[in-house]
């Protein structure tokens, strides 16, 4: 038996002794996933054992090393992981931009110092994180952001105002880009900076969505003070970094046109609410619009299964992460609009017995924001054009 | 499976790259255009292929073939749609080596798939009978008498029907159009009495047929398979061929979004060049995108059929389907953004359409497997 063979038979078996029977079903709606933070309430006891059992193996971020708490695999193991953990259908332990966002990048910029004070409370989901990018007059404009973080020695003291903070109003910390030198050209004077949201002057205002639901905050930044040792990589030289997470965020919100293995396919979807006539769905014109919708994303699926084995053997170009992200959030636009009209009249219901099964036109509404944030698709396409193809 | 190809795939690829730009550019299609190449390919680039080992690749070893598998072969049909190569290579040694390898007996084999291998045959297959590809409603009949089948009715569509030496003809011995059993196959000699072939003047100039059977007779040791079970084999062969159609789509939709990409970078209006515009360029980037996406369900498709998946012909249907909306997207965009000199028959860029539009009908355009799709998904 290989080592990967070993390693698969404990994984399972690990599994089995220690998931708990709850957390083996998918997550059907939003509320039953796990964000951890100093303020989380578990939905249940087994929410609770299944974090810090998985946390405490530091299979919540598989692949860091373990001196910061993470799993230490590597990349072919992870992906047994992946695999055993699908296989009993077993839910993620932690959602958290701490392991998607700042994580990565801390260990790819950060000092040890703030790699040994934030990446293990990341782990076992201790701290929760959320984003200051966007503001009001920055928005596919990141760079020409205005919040500013003046030099008073060994500390900044920040002023502006942040927008689009993801989950703000429920975050421990925020990683920050702040304009630190007025005088430099746009991109120049940034840096990334990290604060608790607990420091006084900082002041998140849940926004409400088309959809009914505030994932978002604004938030203003009064007077805050933030240490100059928290400033990640060099001060100025935020820029890059940034870059870097937006890459990190677009292949996080491209993974949105993947759809959930265990639920029903859209076809199954569609049958179940039209039925069938002599083999075919019953209306022609929404069949024609599932089978397309089908056939693309089987595509897609297939590409980001490729771009993912291209880079694991060093093939490849490696800017596809904005490809995915534009091919992945207008996928899954595509995907609510066919479902709207599957579920035809019921889909019109904002709220009842109806919509509250898989809250359809919430959803809906919700993924028209996919092709927005983390960069609108037109964006995208121009990161393709210039990157990619060289047009200038 | 990894969704890469090996280094032997890579090097098959670059070496059919090399061969294909010296020897079978897109300057050869129009020059066997121009003279009014009855056969519509070279003689003498079929002979290279063959010499090369391209006619054995799906070949298995047993009957001297290289056995080199469908993502190699792919590899080189890819290239073939950037060059616009035409040549037997698809007719046989893709459809007719797949079809004789399913259905054909131990003998039918060792004889027919040695003398593919060898360059001594070439092969056709038909199948269609309509304007649309139904491989099901076949009505052409071939009834027993003695020890031969008696055969009448018309085929079109017939890629290389008019250049091969030996038919493959799908017939009905039972039942009737719309049913599966009672399709039987048999290898026709083209020679043989009562057959007539029509060359049809294509839009690729390709060689294609229309072939009238009048109580042709075929001996029953010319049967491939056993008889009215030739469906199985038959469907098999045509998502063999379906995948490769795809693969070479591939290749036109790369080619002409090169070449385009190109022009863009060269073309000047209004005192810059027209690759600065952005509508220009986000139309470019949409469409690099969903090549991407094309490559990814080519190779999908063709791993597939070399593992024998089960899945395979739902994953030939959606790589078909979908490279015949990109194939329809990339050489429809090529001439618009060439402008005015994208109609002009002078330059390349318009014989990437009138090959795309065949290679996308022939055995089943976006709607024939758009439904096929859906059906094998119980919808």
């Amino acid at each position: 038996m290989s080592d990967l063979q070993a390693f698969r038979q404990e994984t399972r078996d690990w599994l089995e002794d220690n998931c708990p029977p709850s957390m083996r079903f998918p997550v059907t709606n939003s509320d039953d996933a796990c964000w951890g933070g100093r303020n989380w309430t578990f939905k249940s006891d087994e929410q609770k054992q299944w974090l810090e059992r998985m946390a405490a193996k530091g299979w919540t971020a598989p692949t860091w090393p373990t001196e910061y708490g993470g799993g230490g695999l590597d990349k072919a193991q992870a992906k047994v992981l992946k695999e055993e953990l699908a296989h009993i259908n077993a839910r993620s332990p932690l959602d958290s931009f701490g392991i998607w966002m700042i994580g990565p990048a801390l260990l790819e910029f950060g000092s040890e110092e703030l790699k040994q004070q934030h990446l293990p409370p990341i782990v076992r989901g201790e701290i929760r994180w959320c984003q200051g990018y966007s503001e009001p007059g920055a928005g596919s404009d990141l760079a020409g952001l205005q919040s500013k973080g003046e030099d008073m020695g060994d500390h900044f003291i920040a002023n502006g105002q942040k927008v689009w903070t993801s989950y703000g109003d429920k975050a421990d910390w925020m990683f920050c880009l702040l304009r630190t030198d007025p005088d430099a050209k746009k991109q120049m004077g940034i840096s990334l900076v990290l604060f608790d949201m607990a420091t006084p002057g900082v002041t998140p205002k849940p926004i409400k969505l088309i959809s009914g639901s505030s994932p978002f905050c604004e938030t203003f930044l009064d007077n805050v003070r933030v240490e100059k040792n928290q400033v990640v990589g060099e001060v100025n030289k935020g820029w890059t970094i940034a870059k870097y997470l937006l890459t990190h965020e677009r292949e996080m919100i491209g993974g949105f046109g993947l759809t959930n293995a265990g639920s029903d396919t859209l076809g199954q979807t569609a049958v179940k609410a039209l039925g069938l006539e002599h083999g075919r769905m019953n209306s022609p014109l929404l069949r024609a619009d599932v089978l397309k919708w089908e056939i693309d994303a089987a595509a897609f699926a297939a590409t980001a299964e490729r771009v993912t084995d291209e880079v694991k053997s060093g093939q490849g170009v490696g800017a596809t992460s904005a490809m995915l992200k534009y091919y992945g959030t207008e996928l899954n636009k595509r995907r609510f609009e066919v479902l709207m009209k599957i579920k035809g009249s019921d889909a019109m219901i904002w709220d009842g017995a109806n919509s509250n099964g898989d809250a359809v036109p919430r959803t809906w509404l919700r993924t028209k924001g996919n092709s927005i944030e983390g960069g609108t698709s037109e964006v995208q396409l121009n990161i393709i054009a210039k990157n990619i193809l060289g047009l200038g | 499976m990894a969704m890469v190809i090996n280094e032997e795939q890579q090097m098959l690829k670059e070496s059919a790259q090399g061969f294909l730009a010296e020897f079978a550019p897109v300057s050869e299609l129009r020059k066997l255009r121009d003279q009014g190449s009855e056969t519509g390919f070279s003689d003498n680039l079929w002979r290279q292929m063959v010499d090369m080992g391209w006619a054995a690749i799906l070949v298995p070893e047993a009957y001297g073939g290289l056995e080199f598998g469908h993502v190699g072969m792919g590899q080189i049909v890819e290239q073939t749609g950037r060059t616009l190569t035409a040549s037997p290579l698809f007719s046989t040694a893709i459809v007719g080596v797949s079809l004789i390898n399913l259905a054909g007996s131990e003998e039918q084999k060792t004889e027919l798939l040695g003398a593919i291998a060898g360059g001594e045959l070439t092969t056709a297959l038909a199948v269609d009978e309509k304007i649309h590809h139904a491989p099901t409603q076949i009505s052409m009949t071939a009834v027993q008498q003695g020890d031969h089948y008696l055969l009448n009715g018309e085929k079109r569509f017939v890629i290389d029907g008019y250049s091969a030496d030996k038919l493959i003809v799908a017939a009905r011995t039972s039942g009737s159009a719309g049913d599966q059993t009672g399709i039987s196959l048999f290898m026709l000699d083209p020679s043989a009495a009562g057959v007539e072939i029509e060359r049809t003047d294509m839009v690729d100039t390709r060689n294609a047929a229309i072939i009238r059977l009048t109580d042709v007779t075929v001996s029953s040791a010319d049967l491939l398979g056993a008889e009215g079970d030739g469906f199985k084999a038959l469907s098999a062969a045509l998502d063999i061929g379906n995948a490769y159609l795809a693969a070479e789509m591939l290749g036109i939709a790369q080619e002409s979004f090169d070449r385009t990409l190109q022009y863009l970078k060269e073309r000047k209006q209004f005192g810059v060049l027209i690759g600065s515009f952005q509508s220009l360029q986000h139309r470019a980037a949409h469409w690099w995108s969903e090549v991407e996406l094309c490559k990814s369900i080519v190779l999908k498709a063709l791993k597939s059929l070399d593992k024998g998946d089960a899945k395979s012909p739902v994953l030939v249907s959606i790589a078909k389907a979908k490279l015949c909306e990109v194939v329809e997207l990339a050489t429809n965009e090529a001439i618009q953004m060439h402008g005015g000199i994208g109609m002009t028959d002078e330059y390349e860029i318009g014989f990437f359409i009138k090959r795309a539009r065949p290679a996308a009908m022939l055995f089943g355009d976006y709607n024939y497997h758009g439904d096929r799709f859906a059906q094998l998904c119980g919808y």
